[in-house]
């Protein structure tokens, strides 16, 4: 794919991109309740310092200088201030961001490396009892609801069993100096390996939950195109050619059946954001999906704009990758 | 023009198809069990005041947390157990199905109402009304359901409209890109050029025309997101962003019950298995219907 | 000449829903050393199932029931896995009606050439690199073999960047890489412009020529067989209706079917006259009785036709499927 083509996609996700922030910038101008109100709360304060409050947040100027005030704004990262937290909304999300990705991330690890094993398994043997478990498991998958899933967890793992941890990041004896934000890779550069294991039990129960509809779906992907590509002409010519079995399936089958699995995967991660309040919720996982919610509950308006917005756009920008990615797996498909 | 006059040339037995797929859908046993399981779920929430043993707001102290009836300490009268405030598990849950299906229906009607008419206008005028929704459509895809839906709960308030309405926003681009594409492909064949080509007025060919011939992957959709609509009503419900108390509702009961899962867990577990059941007699019963009327996309 | 390939009494089934289906009933066939033997019928004849079987390449829910296959001296239905595997692409080698859907599209043409040597050169060196060297200069030849041009340059390239011909060209490169002692083409030109047909037809038959290897041409086009095949098979519904040296065949048909194919087809010969297509279908191949197959749509047929026609002589070195043969004469 050439720098150019490249160049003209990401142009177009521009009016995308700006439809997106509209609507954001929306939903909170829509909102009943005085943003001033809401901020000064049970302090009284005077006309004058409400009319200066007022200046500050830019409410006097009309509806369209805000949203473009709004946009400039957002592009430099500034998104107001975090009445709650007395600070920065960015600041405030940037401190929560780390704990979301590395939960996702280690979430989408998990879908993937128990999906595409167990897709290509249920495709090669199609209508074998392993592959009617498989079908059982990835409706259950998708049909289970996340909240209700990782509280059975903690009861069963946690409170029954008490082999894992309720809830939370890391116990707090093993505090270890904070480099990157996530604690997998600061417990390694602390060189506390019984705080990285300590940091991946807190991860096991909320990675589990967050992947499952994930994985579910990202294995029924699988196998059915497993199944699609393994019935092509080009299956029966590779095995025409005497390669092993191995091969066949390895090189000549997997390679054009993960060229959906793959894009999928990259759509479903966009989802897996959404999960991420749910999950966060449950685990009391201290990320950004709690920081949402715990903000609608307070009221604090901006920071809950600002996350919308980094969602949204991460969400684009996923869907993006999942094209240049289904581009440049696929050889036969030019942009 | 009159209808009669075109009737020759109009929707290619469109009935007798319809008939020979739900023969099909028939013989799929398991899906017509999950059929009839949905249709239980349906019965139970429009009987709810028949049925349920107990007032599912009527709190009683004395019963905080009576486990289910065949454990110790339990009461046949109170099946499923009582929860944090002593109230009837079971007669909640025939409540909460109310606010699950009603929901679910409502959403789904709304979604799939607005996303026929927009997917209809897309797909048949094309030019500027497809760019401008094919717009639209782009921008509510480029945010995560839930976020989105979390957003407008935050922005609107709770309210049992107000959820609808949250998910309705983004739900009707999922029929209308179906509609839209399946509108594409019918505008061209040769029964609805007939209709054209006597004089069939644009409003004409695509209720009478198009509609009935592509309503099938459109119900087969609907259907399917029907599942996802309740798992989302009841997310909402569990982030305490749903229906308010004390109005039961599945998603907020098994919040409620997080706070006893040390030593009360059917608080949690029994609404948290009515949504699955539902959601999976839902899934079950539409990839049935998938396989009957669009096997195009069965595997 | 001796026989390279012999195959008898071959019963391949499949289970569908609306019943067993026998695509091949009883085939049974030879082919010697070099020799070029055609195979021709409908679709749904059996034809393309035959020499999958031989390949071993039925696939589920399909299976060779009955019968032997002699391949060398060794009967193929005996070997293990591992040594049919090793048979495939080695002394038995197959292209398929489409070079676009037979390669695969997500590999370099110079992948799927390597992959063939590697699986079957034992002549190939050891050391790392000598053996890759080894293994790009026999890719090299091969396509240079098969008429690409400027070969080294692409090997690097996706299947999909070739024109048709070439690419059939470079699918008959990898089933010959590893010099087949039998080349089974299944419709070689049918994916293909004719003018480029004439091309593929005319290489299959220099290669054979060269290497001295035997050729199984399956096809439905008896102008292909006239002129590129020794003998010539006729198949019907599953069975060997007629066989024998392709000029005799062609020339003076001893069955039905046989002399049907060829009066739908045009030829110089007999311009001006019209053509004139077999009326009626293939036979369901579900729960046939045990009749002659072609009865239904045969123009000599009689009531004494519906019993079970075995297979006669019909002259030397020819056989037919009718029982009204000396009458065709």
């Amino acid at each position: 794919m050439s720098l150019g083509k490249l160049l003209e996609r990401l142009i177009q996700l521009i009016p995308v991109l700006l439809g997106v922030s509209l609507i954001v910038f929306v939903m909170l101008a829509l909102t009943p309740g005085d943003p001033v109100q809401i901020m000064v709360g049970e302090q009284a304060i005077t006309p004058e310092q409400e009319a200066e409050l007022r200046r500050d947040l830019g409410l006097d100027r009309p509806m369209v200088e805000r949203f473009f005030l709004f946009i400039a704004n957002a592009v430099q990262f500034d998104f107001g201030q975090s009445f709650y937290h007395g600070r920065p909304v960015a600041d405030v999300i940037a401190e929560r961001l780390p704990a979301t990705i590395e939960l996702s991330l280690v979430a989408l690890i998990v879908a993937l490396a128990t999906a595409i094993p167990l897709g290509v398994l249920a495709a090669i043997r199609k209508n074998s009892i392993f592959d009617r478990l498989a079908t059982v498991g990835s409706l259950l998958g998708v049909s289970l609801p996340g909240f209700w899933f990782g509280i059975l967890l903690i009861m069963l793992f946690a409170v029954h069993l008490q082999i894992l941890p309720v809830s939370g990041r890391i116990g707090y004896a093993s505090e270890v100096p904070t480099v990157t934000g996530f604690l997998l890779i600061d417990t390694l550069l602390a060189g506390d390996f019984a705080a990285f294991g300590e940091a991946l039990r807190y991860l096991i129960l909320p990675a589990i939950t967050l992947g499952l509809p994930m994985t579910a779906i990202l294995m029924r992907v699988t196998r059915a195109s497993m199944l699609e590509v393994m019935r092509q002409d080009y299956i029966t010519f590779a095995e025409a050619k005497g390669l092993s079995h191995r091969r066949v399936i390895f090189r000549h089958a997997l390679k054009n059946a993960l060229i959906p699995t793959v894009s999928v995967a990259a759509i479903e991660t966009g989802s897996l954001l959404g999960g991420n309040m749910i999950v966060e919720t449950v685990f009391g996982w201290p990320g950004l999906g709690r920081l949402v919610v715990e903000s609608i509950f307070l009221r604090n308006y901006p920071l809950v704009q600002a996350a919308v917005l980094l969602y949204a756009i991460t969400y684009v920008l996923l869907n993006f990758v999942a094209d240049i990615l289904y581009t440049v797996l696929n050889p036969r498909v030019k942009l | 023009m009159t209808d009669a006059a075109l009737a020759p040339t109009s929707a290619p037995a469109a009935d007798s198809l319809f008939r020979r797929n739900l023969r099909e859908f028939r013989r799929n046993r398991l899906a017509v069990a999950s059929a009839l399981v949905v249709l239980l779920f349906v019965v139970m929430a429009v009987a709810a005041p028949l049925i349920a043993p107990q007032d599912p707001n009527a709190t009683d102290l004395f019963r905080r947390l009576q486990p289910p009836a065949w454990i110790e300490g339990g009461d046949w009268a109170f099946p499923l157990g009582c929860d944090g405030l002593g109230r009837d598990i079971l007669s909640r849950i025939i409540y909460g199905a109310r606010i699950s299906i009603f929901i679910g229906i409502a959403v789904i009607l709304l979604a799939t109402g607005v996303g026929i008419l927009a997917g209809l206008a897309a797909g048949y005028f094309r030019g500027w009304v497809d760019v401008v929704i094919g717009r639209i459509v782009d921008i509510l895809l480029g945010f995560p359901y839930l976020i989105f839906a979390i957003g407008l709960m935050a922005m609107m308030g709770p309210g049992l409209v107000n959820i609808v309405l949250a998910l309705a926003y983004k739900e009707w681009v999922i029929p209308c890109r179906v509609v839209r594409g399946e509108t594409l492909a019918v505008r061209e064949l040769e029964y609805v050029e007939a209709a054209r080509a006597l004089g069939a007025g644009p409003r004409h060919i695509m209720w009478r025309e198009i509609l009935p011939n592509i309503l099938s992957p459109v119900i087969v959709v609907s259907t399917i997101r029907m599942a996802n609509v309740i798992i989302l009503e009841a997310s909402l419900s569990f982030l305490g962003l749903g229906v308010q108390p004390p109005t039961a509702s599945w998603g907020s009961m098994v919040s409620d019950g997080r706070a006893f899962i040390l030593e009360s867990w059917w608080v949690s577990t029994f609404p948290g298995l009515a949504i699955l059941l539902l959601v999976l007699a839902i899934n079950v019963a539409s990839q049935g219907l998938r396989d009957a009327f669009d096997p195009r996309f069965s595997e | 000449m001796t026989v390279l390939l012999e195959v008898s009494n071959l019963h391949t089934e499949f289970h569908a829903r609306a019943g067993l289906v026998r695509a091949v009933d009883g085939v049974s066939l030879k082919v010697s050393r070099g020799e070029c033997l055609g195979v021709v019928g409908e679709s749904g004849s059996g034809k393309s199932v035959t020499f999958s079987s031989v390949m071993g390449l039925v696939r589920s829910p399909g299976q060779v029931t009955q019968g032997a296959i002699f391949f060398d001296g060794r009967n193929l239905r005996d070997l293990s896995r591992e040594e049919m595997r090793a048979i495939r692409g080695r002394d038995i080698a197959m292209t398929m009606q489409d070079a676009l859907t037979a390669l695969n599209p997500a590999l370099t043409v110079g992948e799927q050439l390597a992959e063939v040597l590697e699986a079957h050169d034992e002549t190939l060196p050891t050391g790392r690199t000598a053996r890759r060297t080894a293994i790009r200069d026999r890719s090299v030849e091969m396509l240079g073999l098969v008429g690409i041009p400027s070969p080294e340059a692409r090997l690097r390239q996706y299947p999909h960047e070739f024109s048709g011909g070439m690419r059939q060209r470079i699918m008959i490169a990898i089933a010959l890489a590893c010099r087949p002692k039998l080349l089974i083409a299944d419709e070689p030109t049918t994916a293909l412009d004719v003018t480029i047909q004439a091309q593929v037809l005319e290489l299959i038959s220099d290669i054979r020529a060269r290497l001295g290897m035997a050729v199984v041409l399956i096809t439905h086009d008896l102008g292909v067989v006239a002129e590129h095949c020794d003998r010539v098979m006729v198949m019907y519904a599953g069975q060997v209706v007629e066989e024998g040296p392709t000029d005799q065949v062609i020339g003076a048909p001893c069955h039905p079917y046989t002399r049907g194919l060829l009066a739908s087809i045009p030829r110089p010969a007999l311009r001006g006259q019209p053509l004139t297509p077999i009326m009626g279908q293939v036979p369901d191949l579900v729960g046939l009785p045990p009749q002659c197959r072609f009865h239904s749509r045969c123009p000599l047929a009689q009531p004494q036709c519906l019993v079970e026609v075995p297979m006669r002589d019909a002259g030397p070195g020819r056989r037919s499927r009718c029982l009204r043969l000396e009458e065709m004469a």
